[in-house]
Order: structure tokens, then sequence, then C-alpha cells
């Protein structure tokens, strides 16, 4: 949605020509936003509900296979988005404020946790990967959990890929934004793209705050 | 009757740019209309001829035109082409791109750009699919259920798995706009309760668009993660759950069925109104029905595993929820009927459509419930009765609106008068030829022919030559309208702006619009529909 404002401010207004007034394509704009991170819970949604099944179903296998997770660098990442979130509504304000650069400053911090993220999650992976505990031929777990601890690790990539595709999209339209605003297209009476893609950002934290538990925390409570 | 100047063409948005580069990059929702009318028509004739091949090698007993394993991808192709890439979008992406800004008076939906990558990313969806059916297709069913889909099958799942979820998208894109522009971009004194009903039932189908698509998708990702490193999420012997996918795929794929029926009955709100002449009977209660459709369509999917082992309290929830359905239903069509009541009924194509429509739909959906109880679903589940109940819903119902409506709308699309004697005839023609192909369906699968096979008892044999009779009726009357329409683009009269006296605020502008709908933005100050009868009015356009 957001591309569909900024490229239409192209010209000299950032007016699209089917919109009335700019107050009405902010507020479709925002609202088209909300209705997509709709769709995104429904799609989460399946994933969690399919979790939820399989851990009712193996709940020893799932707390056991969660042992492997190492959940000091999912706390660490937990702390990382939560302030990538604080600087991308400051980023948000500074847009409001017509503040440019620091609104070019928050971006780009809200950017750079968002890499420190990927790169924790990258670490992360890679263990897994030499620990064999990528599913599939090449999965290895002892003991009699194996089979349900290979389904947890699958929901573990399955759900933590998906999120990690949202933050690479996220980090993606950020740098956008950040030229964007370097151009100086922003105002305090536009700065549309920057408020939707502040929603966007902040629920894929969200996202998270619910993956972290859920995968990492489950046999430790 | 204002007719426009003839001799100096008026810019409307079929002749403001021409050349390839200006269709295909074109951002206006009257353009891309047309762009998804061209593809779904390529999809519809597509899936056709998948079911001229199954009612070919159906007309004998014994397999002899093919073997199972064709026969197998033949009605997988069929349903997967139909539905996915003609039911689904066909008025929603067509109808509705068309119409839905023009009814409400913007000038564009909210999302130019995204409604123009809808199209592109259903054309990528649609390659895909095409791809695995060149490449020797796919035996699953439409319905790809594990442990099958996931583990066993060798032919092209995988591509049309993923053809169907890239196409996925588009849908979710047109429902987001149309729920964005339906909620944002309504001209002054459009209040919610002065939409025409067309819009209501749109919205109500971009809900189920946003809510549904995702978890199809996902249910599609999962299968494929299954495929590619072979672990069990749905296969059972490695601790997974086959279940769970059916779960996950009717969620999304039972509400489906009323993306593909919700837009229909918009559609034959606006034919009935026009061609009784008369205002709509229970606004509301219509309006409502169609978000009623739309909740209650979610907490059915269910009654698709009556026999699939869930647990038989699930199963009599479902059952009783699916029943509930009805109630909505009937609604709209009692309103229908009542709104036909005294009024000065003509019977142009269009509502030969819309009249055909409420009897098959009424009949589809009657059989519905047959289904939906426990008991009789048991007998005939799988059975060719279910295969003639959806294709009463599918085909009698959004089939036949879906046409009813192009009829009614191309002279606005188009600008241009189709030759109204071939249209009543064709119209005649497909009603004919529909029946004659699923009503004997219905007495096979009573009878306890189960779907899906290519070879069948002798005795079933008689009924079965029957629907290949009625389908190449049907297939002679889906091509009729095909040539005509095409020839009245070149050879049919100039359509005025309002050739049926309709109310709407589509009507207002010129036929074939300009590119910006309206050069002033419409003020409404009344009701829609505000029909009066045939006889009160000083002279009919």
């Amino acid at each position: 949605m957001w591309a569909e404002v900024s490229s239409a401010s192209s010209a000299r207004s950032p007016l699209a020509q089917h919109f009335d007034d700019l107050e009405q394509q902010f507020e479709a704009s925002t609202l088209g936003m909300w209705v997509f991170l709709i769709t995104e819970v429904m799609f989460f949604g399946g994933l969690f509900a399919s979790y939820a099944l399989y851990r009712s179903l193996y709940p020893e296998g799932f707390a056991v296979a969660s042992r492997r997770l190492d959940y000091l660098l999912g706390a660490f990442n937990t702390a990382v988005l939560i302030c990538s979130s604080l600087t991308m509504a400051l980023a948000v304000r500074s847009a409001q404020l017509g503040q440019g650069r620091a609104l070019r400053l928050f971006l780009g911090l809200t950017m750079a946790l968002g890499l420190v993220f990927l790169g924790v999650k990258v670490v992360e992976y890679s263990h897994k990967f030499h620990e064999h505990l990528v599913p599939g031929p090449s999965f290895r777990f002892e003991g009699p959990e194996a089979r349900a601890a290979e389904l947890f690790f699958s929901f573990y990539f399955a759900m933590t890929g998906l999120h990690a595709l949202h933050m690479v999209v996220g980090i993606g339209v950020l740098a956008v934004l950040w030229i964007l605003a370097w151009r100086g297209r922003f105002s305090p009476q536009y700065y549309t793209p920057v408020e939707v893609a502040g929603l966007y950002w902040h629920f894929v934290d969200i996202v998270w705050i619910y993956l972290f538990p859920l995968l990492y925390l489950i046999s430790r409570a | 009757m204002s007719t426009p100047a003839i001799e100096s063409p008026r810019v409307n948005y079929l002749n403001v740019s021409y050349g390839v580069r200006s269709w295909l990059l074109t951002t206006d929702h009257k353009r891309i209309a047309l762009l998804y009318l061209l593809s779904v028509t390529l999809f519809f004739f597509l899936g056709g001829f998948f079911a001229v091949l199954i009612r070919l090698e159906l007309m004998t007993p014994p397999g002899d035109l093919v073997q199972s394993e064709t026969y197998n991808r033949l009605f997988t192709m069929h349903g997967v082409i139909m539905i996915f890439f003609f039911l689904i979008p066909a008025i929603p992406a067509v109808l509705g791109n068309f119409l839905v800004p023009l009814m409400i008076g913007a000038r564009d939906l909210a999302f130019p750009r995204l409604n123009l990558l809808s199209w592109y990313i259903y054309t990528l969806g649609g390659l895909f699919t095409l791809a695995a059916a060149i490449l020797g297709g796919v035996d699953t069913g439409w319905t790809f259920y594990t442990p099958y889909s996931s583990t066993y099958s060798n032919s092209n799942v995988m591509l049309t798995a993923v053809g169907i979820f890239i196409t996925g998208f588009s849908s979710i894109l047109t429902g987001l706009n149309f729920l964005v522009t339906i909620h944002k971009m309504r001209a002054p004194g459009m209040t919610w309760f002065r939409l025409p009903l067309f819009i209501w039932a749109h919205y109500a189908t971009s809900l189920i668009m946003i809510l549904g698509t995702p978890v199809v998708a996902i249910a599609i990702l999962l299968v494929g993660l299954e495929r590619l490193f072979h672990i069990g999420i749905f296969d059972p012997r490695l601790g997974g759950d086959p279940l769970l996918f059916q779960h996950l795929f009717w969620f999304y794929s039972h509400p489906a069925v009323y993306i593909m029926i919700l837009p229909a009955m918009g559609v034959i709100n606006e034919l009935i109104t026009c061609f009784a002449r008369r205002r709509i009977f229970g606004y509301h209660f219509i309006a409502f029905s169609s978000i009623a459709i739309a909740t209650l369509g979610f907490l059915v999917w269910g009654h698709h595993m009556f026999t699939s082992g869930q647990s038989v309290y699930a199963g009599m929830v479902f059952s009783a929820l699916t029943m509930l359905v009805a109630i909505p239903s009937a609604v709209k069509v009692f309103n229908w009927t009542a709104t036909l009541y005294k009024g000065s009924v003509s019977y142009q194509a269009p509502m030969l459509y819309a009249l055909g429509f409420i009897g098959l739909f009424t009949i589809g959906g009657l059989t519905g419930i047959f289904l939906a109880t426990l008991a009789v679903d048991v007998h005939v589940h799988d059975t060719y009765f279910v295969v003639a109940h959806f294709h009463y819903i599918m085909v009698g119902g959004t089939i036949m609106a879906y046409l009813g409506g192009l009829h009614y709308w191309w002279p606005k699309m188009t600008g241009k008068i189709y030759p109204e004697g071939w249209a009543r005839f064709a119209a005649l023609v497909i009603f004919v030829g529909f029946n004659l192909t699923f009503f004997p369906q219905f007495v096979l699968g009573y009878l306890g022919m189960p779907r899906r096979y290519h070879v069948y008892p002798e005795e079933f044999q008689v009924l079965n030559v029957m629907s290949s009779a009625g389908a190449s009726i049907l297939g002679v009357g889906y091509l009729i309208p095909m040539i005509y329409f095409i020839w009245s683009l070149r050879y049919g009269p100039r359509a005025p702006e309002n050739p049926w006296g309709a109310k709407g605020l589509e009507w207002l502008v010129p036929s074939p619009p300009p590119p910006h709908n309206f050069d002033v933005t419409p003020v409404v100050t009344g009701e829609p529909y505000e029909y009066t009868p045939r006889s009160e009015e000083a002279h009919v356009g």
C-alpha cells in the first residue's frame, strides 16, 4: 500500500488523482494496511493452529525439542525487536513533526536492529544445521520423542522462517522510505507511507512476541 | 434520452490510448476488468475442454476412451481450473472490478496499482497451473487430500499447488481493494444503506477473500514443505495428522463457495429490480443476509468431513450450523420472489438468466440441506449427488448470474448492444442443457454411483448418456454468447448511456464510461432501486 501512495507522489503533489484529498488518501492507505494485517493474522494463524494441535498431541516431545533451542539468543532477539518498535514509533513521530534528519536516523536505527535480529537468526539456524536438527533425511534426534521433535522443528523453521521473510520485506520497505525521506518527500501534511510501514513493522514484532514463548520457553514454565 | 454527439468520438476508457503497453500497464479498474474478462474466459473454455473429455468417457460403462490415471487428471484439472481460475475470480474480478467504483461514485478503486498487480499475480499462477497441465496434469482431485498429495502422488502436485498459492494472493488483493474502496471512497450522500446490494454482496465476498485465502495458502505451504523435505506434518506414519489438512483446506474452501455465490446473488438483485421495475423487497434483510452468509460460511467447514473420522459431536455441530446457512439464503430467494410480485416483468436475456438462477440455486441449496443432514450424507457422500449439488450452485448459480450480469452490463462495458434474440435463445439453450446434464446426476448419485470413477455398471448408462447429451447442449449454449459478444464489438449498434432504463450511478455516465468515470463527483440523494412500474413511466428508453 505504501508503494502505491509513494509512487503516486512522484509528481509535484503526493495526492493520487482518484482521491479527493490527502486525508481520504491517508485513511484509505491505513485501512488498507489494517486489512492486510488481518490477512496476515489468518496466514500465521493457520501455522499457529497447526502448532497448537501437535503440541497438544505430543506435549513431551515438543518440550524436549524446545530445550534444544537457545533461549538466551531468543530473549536477546526479543529485546532487539522491542527496541526496533520503539525506534519505528519515533520515526513516525519525526515524520509527523517534519523532522527529516531525525526521521532518517530512526529509520536507519530500525533497519539496523532488524538486521541484528536476522543476523542472530542466521547464527541460530546454522547451529541447528550443524546439530542435524533441520527436518528431513539428515534429521538426528536421540530418544523416543524423535518424531515429535522433528514435527517441532518443522514448525520452528516454518514459523520463524516465515517471520524472518517478513522482516526482510520490512527492511526493504524501510530502505525505500529512507531514500524517499532523504529526497524530502515527507512533510507533516504527508507522511502516509511512514505511518503505514510502521503498522506493518509493529505487526511483525508482535508475531515474534508470540513466537518466542511458544517455541523457546515451553519447557521452562 | 440524451445520446452523446456521434460524429466527434467522446473520450472514453477504451479510446483514450491505444497499444499493448496502454493495456498491460493500465491502472484503470475498467481496463483491468477487461483483462480479467479475457483471462477467465480462456480458463473457462480450458476447464470446459476437460469436462468434455470427462463426459465423453462416461458415455459408456467401460473405460474405453482414457485409462484411470488419465481420468484422474482430467477431473482434477477440470476442478482446479474451474474453481481457482474461473469461478472465484469471475464475478468479483470482472464485473466487480468494473462496477464497484462506478456504483459508489468513485473515480477508481483505492489502490489501482495493486489492482493491476492482482491481475499479474493471477496470470502468473495461471501459467504455473497451465505448465502443470501441459507436463501431464495432476491427479489428486482439486482437494489435494493428504497424505496422497503430500507423499504418494507422482503427478505435478507442486507445480499446481504453487499456481494456486500464487493465485490466492490476487484474490486477497482484490478483496482488500474492495473493502477499502467501499469504506472510504463512496460519493457524498452514498450512505451504507443507499449502496446497491451488488456492493453489499461484494463487501461480504471481500471479507471471505481476506480471511479465508491466507489459510489455504498456509495449508498448501505445509504440503509443499512436506513434499520437499519429506517431513511428516500430514503423514500419519511420521506422527502427522492428515485430518488437519482437511480442516485447513476446507476452512478456506468451503467459504470459497460463498466467494463464488455471493457476488452472483449481488448481480441478481440488480437484474431482478431492473426487469421487474420494482424496488427491492427487504433491502436491509438482503444486505445483512450477505454478511450472515459470509459469517456462517466460516463455521461450517466440517460438513465436508462427516465421513473422514472427525468426532461425532463435531459432526452434529457442523450439521446444525450448516442448516443455519439456509436461512439467509432463503431470505434472499424469498425477497427476490417478493420483488417480482406485481412487478412489470420483462423477459430480456439478463432476466432469463436471473430467473434461471433463482430456480437452479433453489434446487442446489435445498439439496445442500440433504447433504448437511448427517444420516443422509453417509448415504450420498462422494457420489454423483454431491457432484450434481455443487454444479447446481456453481454452474446453475454462479455462471448463470455471471452471464446475466455480463449481458446486462455489456452495453456499459463495451458501448455496444448485443443481439437480443440470440441472447434469449442462448439463455434457454443453457438452461435446458444445464438441467439435462446435472439433474440425472442427482439420480445417479442417489442410486449409488460414486464420483471420480471412469468405469461404472451397465444400469447407469442411460442416465450418463443423458448427462453427456446435456453437456453437449450446454457447451453449444456457452459458445453462442462467445460468438455474438465478439460480433457485437464490431457490428453491434451503439449503446446509449442507459439502455435498460436502469437505476444506479453506473447508468448516469456515458457508455463506455470516460477514463475517470465521473467528470463531476455525483451527489446521492435517494435510495437505490427507485423504479416505478412500467405503466407509470412516461417514456421507456
